[in-house]
């Protein structure tokens, strides 16, 4: 279990260095000079040369990531060519509204994926199973791009159930105006996972239902919910497990379909608009955030695997 | 209390429906076991033993299967009883240990756990209480250092151990009746004695009744008192197990002895098969089903099926000719070529 433990969190690091990496080399393949951004209209060949040496610009590109890995060491990400504002402040002012989304979209996901599928698997090919089937199958072909405004059209623009866009609160402001807010967001995000969560789910449990030690628990007397609860569900959980993990790193700056749509300034919507306005301090930072979080989520998710079953920790 | 009639299995049928049509697994079986005794049902694959064990217990999915006849544990009817009544016998009064111990047990939870799991359940023990019977089982099942294999998990234990493991779940509750199918076809030939051995003292222990479901006549030999053989979901030949050993009546039953490797036998000696294959149980022949397989078989064997008669008490046989009928046996055909 250490071992596996140690195994990874080394792994963890060469991984970030490789992101730090890769995110600095990107980034500086995107079109367009800072420099004639900052100074707008007033670029002269001049200016642009004095500002490229105060930025730095003009070093060699190995040196420029080496001055930017020492300065995100000491928690300086930079700052905005366009606001001034600190891209830590950005990311400590847009980050809560993903954690928000992610919490409750996955809240919701689960609450709904797990009872589905549990009751599905328990009669699999009867009327529930093949209804919730053909429903999330559905539901596979509608992406969040087609789902979300629908949504929004239908419960928030006509029904008024849901507050419009632009109307996020923080949560620290005022707490059920935001939870309100959050809901439809959240219940848009959940739907995707909630299709995948179920079929695996169902899946895994059928086929885990089929084990000898699904039948050596019956013959010891257990009754089905507790064979379904503390026999079946662990063991059937890992392929959920691990696609949760995927949809949870990816749902961090991805949210900004939903975070465009109902102009909440989440993550993804902070990124989106500074690779419009070339900021590219920002888009740096916040996809070296993003990519350093999505790493760390893998890992407690590594971690829970072994959790979850054992076998895995001694492979 | 020995010798009280544990168990009454009269003329019980379970049949598959399957997509092919009815599959008639097991045919008009009939058997009793009493208290301390062991049974043996012996036969190849496909010929119901399991199915019928299962039957017995009452574990095969209902959905898909039509079990008619009797089952009767100490009196009480159990074939088709609601999976609530059932379970109060499960672990209390019979249970089971399955063939296959490297997928029989729940690989992400601790040994100890699926040892005390019935115990708590049924008998409504303290979690230390249990954790001690628990820790007692493992030591009489033969497990070295119970206290650390309390906390392992399934994957952790050779096969040998984890039948040891099944075994210790299974007599967890003390049951009065324990089925026993193919437990050692999955171990090593050095672990299987141990296995049958250790099932046997125990059962003498506790005086338990035995059901010992086997392909391997040479298991039941010194450790049952009687012996059922089936064949293609019948019972050809029952009988008292030195009875049996002594004039064996139906030439499956002989077949299936002369096709145990002999350790007499030089090296390289051709192992005896049975030839052709079991019957398709969807389609079964009109006589007699082992018919078509049978070096003796003559035609009124194709076209009737024989009933399954006692002989001598105790000794009841399915056959036309049986082989204890000497003279009146015609000699084998010369037997096929083996192909493949």
């Amino acid at each position: 279990m250490a071992r596996y433990i140690a195994k990874r969190l080394v792994l963890l690091i060469i991984i970030i260095i490789f992101v730090s990496i890769a995110t600095f080399f990107l980034v500086h393949l995107l079109p367009g000079n800072p420099a004639t951004t900052i100074l707008g209209p007033n670029s002269t060949p001049q200016n642009v040369a004095t500002v490229n040496k105060q930025l730095g610009l003009n070093k060699p590109l190995w040196q420029q990531y080496f001055i930017w890995i020492g300065h995100v060491f000491q928690g300086n990400l930079g700052q905005s060519f366009t606001t001034h504002q600190t891209t830590t402040s950005i990311i400590a002012q847009s980050f809560p509204i993903d954690l928000e989304l992610i919490i409750f979209s996955q809240i919701i996901a689960f609450a709904i994926a797990f009872p589905m599928a549990m009751a599905a698997a328990k009669r699999p090919n009867r009327l529930f199973d093949q209804a919730s089937n053909s429903t999330t199958f559905a539901m596979l072909a509608l992406p969040p791009f087609v789902i979300a405004p629908v949504l929004v059209l239908i419960f928030a623009v006509h029904l008024h159930v849901f507050p419009g866009p632009a109307s996020y609160v923080p949560i620290t402001q005022d707490f059920w105006s935001n939870i309100h807010t959050m809901l439809l967001p959240s219940i848009v995000l959940a739907l995707g996972s909630i299709v995948v969560y179920f079929r695996l789910l169902r899946n895994d449990l059928i086929s885990t239902l089929q084990e000898d030690f699904i039948t050596m628990a019956r013959s010891k007397g257990l009754t089905d919910r507790r064979i379904m609860w503390r026999h079946a569900l662990r063991p059937s959980s890992i392929s959920l497990l691990a696609s949760a993990g995927v949809t949870i790193g990816s749902l961090i700056a991805g949210t900004f379909i939903v975070e465009l749509l109902l102009q909440m300034p989440g993550l993804g919507y902070q990124l989106i608009s500074s690779v419009n306005q070339d900021d590219y301090t920002v888009v740096q930072g916040i996809t070296l955030f993003v990519a350093v979080a999505i790493v760390l989520i893998n890992f407690i998710f590594d971690f829970l695997f072994t959790i979850v079953d054992p076998r895995i920790a001694r492979e | 209390m020995s010798g009280r009639r544990l168990l009454e299995v009269e003329d019980l049928n379970v049949t598959f429906a399957t997509s092919r049509g009815d599959l008639r697994a097991v045919q008009g079986v009939s058997l009793t076991l009493d208290q301390g005794k062991t049974l043996g049902i012996v036969g190849e694959s496909g010929s119901g033993k399991t199915v019928l064990s299962r039957a017995i217990m009452g574990l095969l999915p209902r959905a898909s299967t039509t079990q008619t006849g009797s089952v009767r544990y100490d009196g009480t009817e159990i074939l088709n009883a609601p999976n609530a009544d059932l379970r109060k016998l499960w672990s209390t009064h019979i249970a089971m240990v399955f063939q296959d111990p490297m997928t029989s047990l729940n690989p992400v939870q601790r040994i100890g756990h699926q040892i005390t799991e019935p115990l708590r359940i049924h008998l409504d023990v303290s979690k230390s209480e249990a954790k001690e019977t628990a820790l007692s089982l493992l030591m009489q099942v033969g497990i070295p250092s119970p206290v650390e294999r309390y906390d392992a998990y399934p994957g952790q234990l050779s096969g040998g151990m984890r039948q040891r493991v099944m075994i210790a779940i299974a007599l967890a509750c003390a049951p009065r009746l324990l089925m026993a199918d193919e437990p050692t076809t999955g171990l090593d030939v050095t672990v299987q004695a141990q296995i049958l051995d250790l099932l046997g003292q125990l059962q003498h222990d506790r005086d338990m009744a035995m059901i010992l479901v086997t392909h391997d006549l040479g298991v039941v030999a010194t450790r049952t008192d009687e012996i059922i053989v089936m064949y293609a979901g019948n019972v050809v030949e029952r009988a008292p197990t030195n009875v049996l050993f002594k004039s064996m009546a139906m030439p499956y039953t002989e077949a299936l002895l002369e096709s145990m490797p002999r350790i007499a036998n030089p090296s390289h000696t051709r192992l005896t098969a049975i030839e052709g294959r079991p019957p398709d149980l969807l389609h079964p022949p009109t006589g007699c089903p082992f018919a078509p397989r049978c070096p003796y078989a003559q035609d009124k064997c194709r076209s009737e099926k024989p009933p399954l008669l006692e002989a001598t008490p105790g000794h009841s046989y399915a056959c036309w000719f049986p082989l204890t009928a000497g003279d009146r046996r015609p000699d084998p055909e010369p037997s096929q070529t083996v192909t493949a």
